[in-house]
């Protein structure tokens, strides 16, 4: 027997707000303390080690700086896509939910560029303090690009069936997906002046 | 007013917002790189890189994830975060540094 799970679609009258959108806060809360003890790793390490590289002059400035538009960019689609179903317009969904995937892959491409060339000159975690919390920060940041593809494809595929039956619920779901990929952007945000400009 | 109450009138105001903060986020992109090429002392390039960066992250989380109209569960959750992660990024400071390079070391 299915377990009916009370106010998904409809705001709790005890927080406000949906339970899934409530359940997404509280999920992000403890990704910002998994990133925050990342980046707890990497302040001790810079304080720790005397010999530690600038950025600029290791990593590619330019590619990043390029994935940090693509990234912006994907925020602002899919947020649209979100707006679209609040105006009840699933074709317009449909492009700008393609275009957040299209942009997310953009990203994975990049960052594959910036890995295979460390990687074709012998550079990995291995390598160093810097490299090691430069690979496990930003890897574990492209696994959460990978889990927001996943997402957002079911969403824009066999997921979005849901608007025609229960268009209100879809469009919280929507909403809760870019919540979460707001947090990568905002991630992103922190990574990109600490990893590459300083 | 939260997300979930939003007309179809009140979205469209809203989406014009979202395209401004998406020209906003790019201007303060290529400002966070333009810093990086002025030679300045690496605590005030710190400083002036994590206020770019907090002004960004800032914009995303008000607009995009519509934080400046938002119920007081989520701003309660938020407030608990933020204190665990300011402890978070303030620990390292605290550790004696000689202790710490020779664990790093080893």
């Amino acid at each position: 027997m299915a377990v009916h799970i009370p106010y998904i679609d409809k705001p709790n009258p005890v927080t406000g707000v949906t339970n899934a959108k409530l359940g997404v806060w509280l999920f992000l809360a403890s990704e910002v303390m998994l990133f925050g003890a990342l980046f707890s790793a990497l302040i001790t390490l810079r304080l720790g080690v005397s010999d530690w590289p600038h950025g600029y002059d290791v990593l590619n400035v330019p590619l990043a700086t390029l994935n940090t538009v693509v990234l912006i960019f994907s925020s602002v689609t899919v947020v649209m896509a979100w707006a679209s179903l609040k105006m009840h317009n699933l074709k317009q969904f449909k492009t700008y939910m393609s275009l957040t995937l299209l942009m997310s892959f953009i990203f994975l491409g990049i960052k594959a560029v910036e890995y295979g060339t460390k990687f074709s000159h012998g550079i990995s975690p291995a390598t160093s303090n810097f490299y090691a919390i430069y690979f496990v920060i930003t890897g574990l940041h492209g696994l959460h690009i990978l889990g927001g593809i996943i997402v957002n494809a079911y969403l824009l595929g066999p997921g979005s069936h849901m608007w025609k039956s229960e268009p209100e619920r879809f469009t919280g779901r929507i909403e809760c997906a870019g919540l979460y990929w707001h947090f990568v952007d905002l991630v992103w945000i922190f990574l990109f002046p600490i990893l590459y400009l300083l | 007013m939260a997300s979930e109450h939003m007309s179809v009138e009140e979205v469209k105001k809203h989406i014009k917002v979202y395209w401004m903060i998406f020209g906003s986020l790019l201007v303060l992109t290529a400002v966070t790189v333009g810093i990086s090429y002025i030679h300045l002392s690496f605590t005030f390039a710190v400083i002036l890189a994590l206020v770019v960066a907090s002004t960004k992250a800032s914009l995303v989380a008000l607009y995009f994830m519509h934080l400046i109209s938002e119920k007081t569960a989520i701003y309660l959750t938020l407030a608990l975060t933020a204190v665990l992660f300011v402890i978070l990024i303030v620990v390292p400071w605290m550790i004696p540094m000689g202790a710490m390079r020779s664990w790093l070391v080893s």
